[in-house]
């Protein structure tokens, strides 16, 4: 097979316009090189910051926000796009390399119509006719399995959901009939059960028409599903390149290793049911403008023990977390605290009250105020609630820090100056500080690097293990529950739907949504997603 | 709606005058879905609230401009009782002033009875207020003349003067902010911001003086003071107001360019650009169809909002040249304290600067492709 | 910060600033004549005894300008000091408060600024008995519905952010949550918006004081002295023009600051600072 698209030693900088100081050059791609063959998919795997969207981009020699390639040959059929003019490279974009944006959302246009956008490269470059172009629209939103193919076109980009809104997409790039398409996380922004219909589509798609792709993703699983080979990229340099069998199954590299092997911890969960220390009871509640948002909860969580409580956004996880804290009053039902019921408001309950229930967030960034040490972060639960200053305030925070496996060195760091991990940790340390019964743990790992997630999940269960706190963890991951929960409760739309121990919560018999839900979350194994839709289709075909 | 909805955009106030970028928030929810709320001054009354929620959920668009225009009746009569009945609260008495610190008792006494202000407040606000909205102000203190008869000569002289510095400066300044982003971070764009932000520095008088000096005294070419009477030619006119405009239009084109630009460098930025650019379309065709239809709204919101400055920033560009207008009348008639003049200018530039926002707004709500094609 | 990364020009705006404060502050000493003193005829050109000739009524117009700068300052910093000081602290506890408080404010503030703040500050003072502490109380309110307004979107731009939810949750009262939470990271978008709140101080200052009701002769100040002057315009003279330049300097001085300052700030916020 003759290469379509070969990159060699690609470097690519740009400036970094830090605050107050004199503007200098970073370097976000350094040395990659990869090929890629006609109707063939190239998985770009990688957390954020590792220059997978920036190397999808030089395939149509684009550079975003100042970015610049400045060393190395990105070649198209064997011509250095990079050599191209102006309007050689405007020749390429659109009509023989194509690109699918992360949010759909932002990147159609809100003043057109989808049809008209999805054709208009096709006219431009004067591929086709405006008639053959609408027809090959209707024949792509056909494929994509967009719903009314024939008048899709005719809706404003507002008027559609982001599922079909990253298909339209898709059709987009397909349409011009280009040799590449870049696949920049197009399904990262949806939920799982739409991600695996989307993630279908565009494989469906992809193999109809022959063309090849880059696909981006931080998702291994995703990304075993639909390319045939894999590059790893970490800080913008390559950690492994090969085929997508051997990454998965034979991993050489440490990080690949560990990408492909997080998910398969699991711990037993605890027998011992012991009297709970949070009982939720009939728990209803709405918003200000009267939309209810919870319906009849109950839930209980033993001392000692992890509640995790999956769905997806939209079901109302998160909500669950502000009724618990008091954020958000329950227009119903009672909530119950080591026996004692408490007060409705963040304002009713007592100092006491509010030390007992700590919470965690999911971005360290924001719930840590960037103009304070990790001294102040840490040691204000400590003089708040304790009244404890001084020498022996920091003596205490000495400890914490100890106990989240930071040094002393760190106590007078900002947030800015450590890294995600460790901003996790430093909030980590914070709600012990407080010497809480229960955490609210807000998808805690959720923004950070595979392996830099589970340093975090481990923390949390040792911890656990020396001083018997409690966890409430909100998660749309099914892989974390499996390793960290005691219970599961499931959440869909604003209710309960599926609630007990792990091992019975995410054991058949399942009700419908909870099936659905396990099913669509991509397993880190060749031909999943073949498996998955051939049993769908066999039992659509049963009813 | 960059413009107006972000307060804390590097779009420095206005000189004199002051009008920030939209002075009054905008009354668009992000979201037109979301029912509306009965804040105090919104939405004009239906047969019951939820008939007009259904009309509103039925037609967000008219139902978003009602509310609007709603808002900017209620906003007016506000307006018109604090002007009113705010003066009649502040300190100060007028018969005093009016007659000076050494009238009698019995004089003040009399001048109050003459005037009418022995009468009850809300009464003699209600009268007002009546009279105003049939257009009769009452009669001056001063000059015993009628305020309407006057106002009706001066307003249009006022608007004669904004009309032209609009007309000059609202493709100047469309076309240079457009510059500015063409050559964005390069030498032109540099030069337009430091010069726009010392055009933005000077105070209207001053660049008023400047001119007069220059092409008036020194060079003759202008004419000074800036008389305008009945029956004179339309050439004659124009030529008289040529300084008088050029100060405006050198006063609100600073504002306006730096508006634009960042109206315009905000829609660049966004994704859907980023998305024209990577399908290959040309410069032209990527700011004609793309930009351009998302870049309209927040620039005609831009112009609306310095329009409503410009009929502000007449006051003080009347009085340094003697022009015969609103602004003038006012000023002078708030040295002698002619307060049924000053009253009525007051709501009268007031009720232009409403209008002018809510136009802003309405233009926003009109351009918004959520808005005109509902779910 | 290194001062190497200060831009030109703001070191520009910085040296004008200072020599306007320099003038303020030691007016007496550095004046050659007295502030109200008649020194020689009416209108004399600039030169000689008078480095920028006389006004209309035979006073040292550089003296005039220097003990001007002294009052022009003065009012104006006085009226952006109060005026910050009043729109901040509504701002903030509406913003921290919410609900019902808030929706007031608000609604209020937005009456407020439906009437154009020169046209609203000509009813008042028509009213008002002309004293120097009422203009800058006028000056004052006037310009806090503005301060109001961007106090309250930069305080809510911090409000909702999770480190503020930790502390409520935490238990801490509105006091903790503003001084300690939300204004160390809203100062300096606060400190740009003083700058160009105290730029439109001087220029609403002067602008008033031109039409007659702002400060009050004899003092001197820079927009009356440019109502002095006004009708030697027409003679070609141009007293009128030197204080009127007078304020428009110090008024780019400080906005070349406040530029400066601005795009550091949006630097901060993640952006490239052209938006």
């Amino acid at each position: 097979m003759p290469e379509l698209l070969s990159v060699n030693g690609l470097r690519i900088e740009a400036t970094s316009y830090a605050p107050g100081e004199a503007p200098k050059t970073v370097t976000l791609v350094d040395g990659v090189s990869f090929s890629v063959e006609k109707g063939k998919v190239l998985g770009l795997i990688g957390e954020s910051g590792a220059g997978k969207s920036t190397i999808g981009l030089s395939a149509l020699a684009y550079g975003r926000g100042g970015a610049r390639i400045t060393g190395g040959e990105v070649k198209l059929n064997g011509t250095d796009i990079l050599a191209l003019g102006r309007a050689g490279i405007r020749g390429l974009r659109g009509s023989k390399v194509c690109y699918v944006a992360q949010s759909a959302a932002a990147a159609f246009n809100p003043a057109h119509r989808l049809g008209e956008q999805v054709i208009e490269a096709s006219l431009r470059h004067g591929i086709m006719s405006r008639a053959e172009a609408e027809k090959r629209a209707l024949h792509l939103f056909t494929i994509l399995g967009l719903p009314n193919p024939e008048t899709f076109g005719k809706r404003f980009p507002h008027q559609v959901s982001g599922g079909q809104l990253q298909r339209a997409m898709t059709a987009m790039a397909l349409c011009p009939n280009p040799e590449l398409i870049v696949f920049d996380e197009p399904t990262t922004a949806l939920d799982v059960t739409t991600q695996i219909d989307v993630l279908a589509a565009i494989k469906h798609a992809i193999e109809e028409t022959h063309t090849a792709a880059l696909y981006i993703t931080h998702d291994l699983a995703v990304v075993a599903q639909i390319a045939d080979d894999i590059m790893v990229l970490r800080h913008g340099k390559t950690v492994e390149y090969g085929s997508t069998r051997q990454i998965i199954e034979a991993p050489r590299e440490d990080y690949t290793r560990a990408l492909v092997s997080v998910r398969q911890t699991a711990r037993p969960e605890a027998v011992d049911q012991s009297s709970p220390v949070l009982t939720i009871d009939h728990v209803s509640a709405s918003y200000g403008n009267g939309f209810k948002v919870l319906h009849d909860i109950s839930l209980t969580l033993p001392k000692g023990q992890t509640l995790a409580i999956v769905g997806e956004s939209g079901s109302g996880k998160s909500t669950l977390a502000r009724v618990i804290t008091g954020l958000l009053p329950p227009t119903e039902g009672r909530i119950r605290f080591d026996g004692a019921e408490l007060p409705r408001t963040l304002k009713g309950r007592s100092k006491e009250q509010l030390r007992r229930i700590q919470m965690i967030y999911q971005m360290a960034d924001t719930a840590m105020n960037p103009r304070q040490t990790v001294r102040e972060i840490i040691g204000r639960p400590i003089s708040f609630y304790e009244g404890i200053h001084g020498a022996k305030k920091t003596e205490r925070v000495r400890q914490l820090l100890d106990q989240i496996e930071m040094g002393d060195r760190f106590l007078d760091r900002y947030p800015a100056e450590l890294s995600g991990g460790q901003k996790q940790r430093v909030a980590i340390a914070r709600a012990l500080a407080a010497r809480p019964e229960l955490i609210l743990c807000d998808e805690p790992t959720s923004a950070l690097d595979p392996l830099v997630a589970e340093g975090i999940l481990k923390l949390l269960l040792k911890l656990q293990e020396d001083t018997h706190v409690s966890y409430v963890f909100i998660t749309h991951d099914i892989a974390i529950v499996r390793a960290i929960a005691d219970s599961v409760a499931v959440m869909h739309r604003g209710r309960l739907v599926r609630f007990g121990p792990k091992s019975t919560a995410l054991s058949p018999p399942f009700d419908d949504y909870t099936d659905l839900l396990l099913k669509s979350v991509p397993e880190m194994e060749i031909g999943w997603l073949e498996k998955v839709l051939a049993t769908r289709r066999m039992e659509s075909a049963g009813n | 709606m960059a413009a107006a909805g972000q307060p804390a955009a590097p779009v420095h106030d206005a000189a004199t005058g002051g009008l920030a970028a939209g002075g009054i928030p905008p009354a668009t929810p992000a979201d037109p879905s979301a029912p509306v709320s009965g804040s105090p001054l919104s939405g004009p009354s239906m047969s019951g609230p939820n008939a007009w929620r259904r009309f509103v959920r039925r037609h967000p668009l008219a139902g978003l401009i009602l509310q609007r225009l709603g808002l900017s009746v209620a906003l007016l009569f506000a307006v018109s009782v604090m002007i009113f009945g705010g003066i009649e609260a502040l300190p100060g008495d007028f018969a005093t002033t009016y007659l000076g610190q050494s009238a009698t008792p019995q004089a003040v006494a009399n001048i109050r009875a003459d005037l009418g202000l022995d009468r009850p407040v809300t009464t003699r606000y209600f009268e007002w207020l009546g009279g105003a909205l049939q257009g009769d102000f009452g009669t001056s203190w001063a000059s015993r003349n009628s305020v309407s008869e006057q106002i009706g000569k001066r307003l249009g002289n006022s608007l004669f003067l904004a009309f032209f510095a609009a007309l000059v400066s609202i493709p100047l300044a469309v076309g240079l902010g457009m510059l500015a982003v063409q050559y964005r971070n390069r030498l032109p764009d540099k030069i337009i911001n430091i010069v726009s932000l010392a055009a933005i520095s000077l105070p209207e008088f001053f660049v008023g003086y400047l001119l007069i000096m220059v092409f008036a005294v020194q060079y003759g070419v202008a004419t000074f003071p800036a008389t305008v009477y009945d029956g004179m030619g339309f050439l004659d006119r124009l030529s008289a107001i040529a300084l008088p405009v050029a100060t405006l239009v050198l006063v609100v084109l600073a504002h306006m360019m730096r508006m634009t630009r960042a109206a315009i460098l905000n829609v660049m930025s966004s994704a859907y650009v980023e998305t024209a650019e990577l399908k290959g379309l040309s410069a032209f065709r990527i700011i004609a169809r793309h930009a351009a239809p998302n870049a309209v709204a927040p620039v005609v919101n831009v112009i609306a909002l310095n329009l409503a400055y410009l009929v502000v920033g007449v006051v003080v560009v009347e009085v340094v040249f003697v022009y015969p207008g609103m602004g003038q009348y006012m000023v002078d008639a708030v040295t002698v304290r002619d307060m049924p003049v000053v009253q009525a200018c007051g709501l009268i530039f007031a009720a232009f600067y409403i209008f002018l926002n809510m136009a802003a707004d309405i233009i926003a709500i009109l351009a918004n492709p959520r808005l005109r094609h509902p779910r | 910060m290194r001062l190497a990364s200060v831009p030109i020009s703001a070191w520009i705006g910085m040296a004008g600033i200072a020599l306007a404060l320099v003038c303020a502050l030691f007016a007496p000493f550095i004046a050659p004549y007295g502030e109200t003193q008649v020194v020689g005829d009416v209108w004399l050109p600039a030169g000689g005894d008078f480095l920028l000739g006389t006004d209309n009524l035979g006073r040292d117009l550089l003296s005039r300008l220097i003990f001007g700068a002294r009052t022009t300052i003065l009012v104006a910093l006085a009226a952006t000091v109060l005026s910050f000081s009043l729109g901040m602290a509504l701002s903030f506890t509406a913003a921290v408060t919410g609900g019902l408080i808030d929706q007031l404010f608000s609604r209020f503030n937005d009456l407020m600024m439906a009437i154009p703040t020169l046209i609203f500050a000509l009813v008042v003072l028509a009213v008002l008995p002309q004293h120097l502490w009422i203009l800058i109380l006028v000056m004052a309110v006037l310009d806090s519905t503005r301060v109001f307004r961007i106090g309250r979107a930069v305080a809510l731009d911090v409000a909702v952010m999770e480190f503020v939810e930790a502390a409520r949750l935490r238990g801490e009262g509105h006091l903790w949550i503003i001084f300690r939470e939300i204004l160390p990271n809203t100062l300096s978008p606060l400190l740009a918006e003083f700058g160009l709140r105290f730029a439109f101080s001087i220029l609403f200052l002067s602008t008033l004081s031109f039409l007659g009701l702002g400060i009050q002769p004899p003092a001197a100040d820079w927009g009356g002295m440019v109502k002095d002057n006004k009708d030697g315009i027409i003679f070609g003279i141009s007293a009128a023009l030197v204080p009127g330049a007078a304020i428009a300097a110090l008024a780019v001085s400080v906005n070349l600051v406040v530029d400066w300052m601005m795009k550091r700030t949006s630097s901060l916020k993640g952006g490239r600072g052209d938006a």
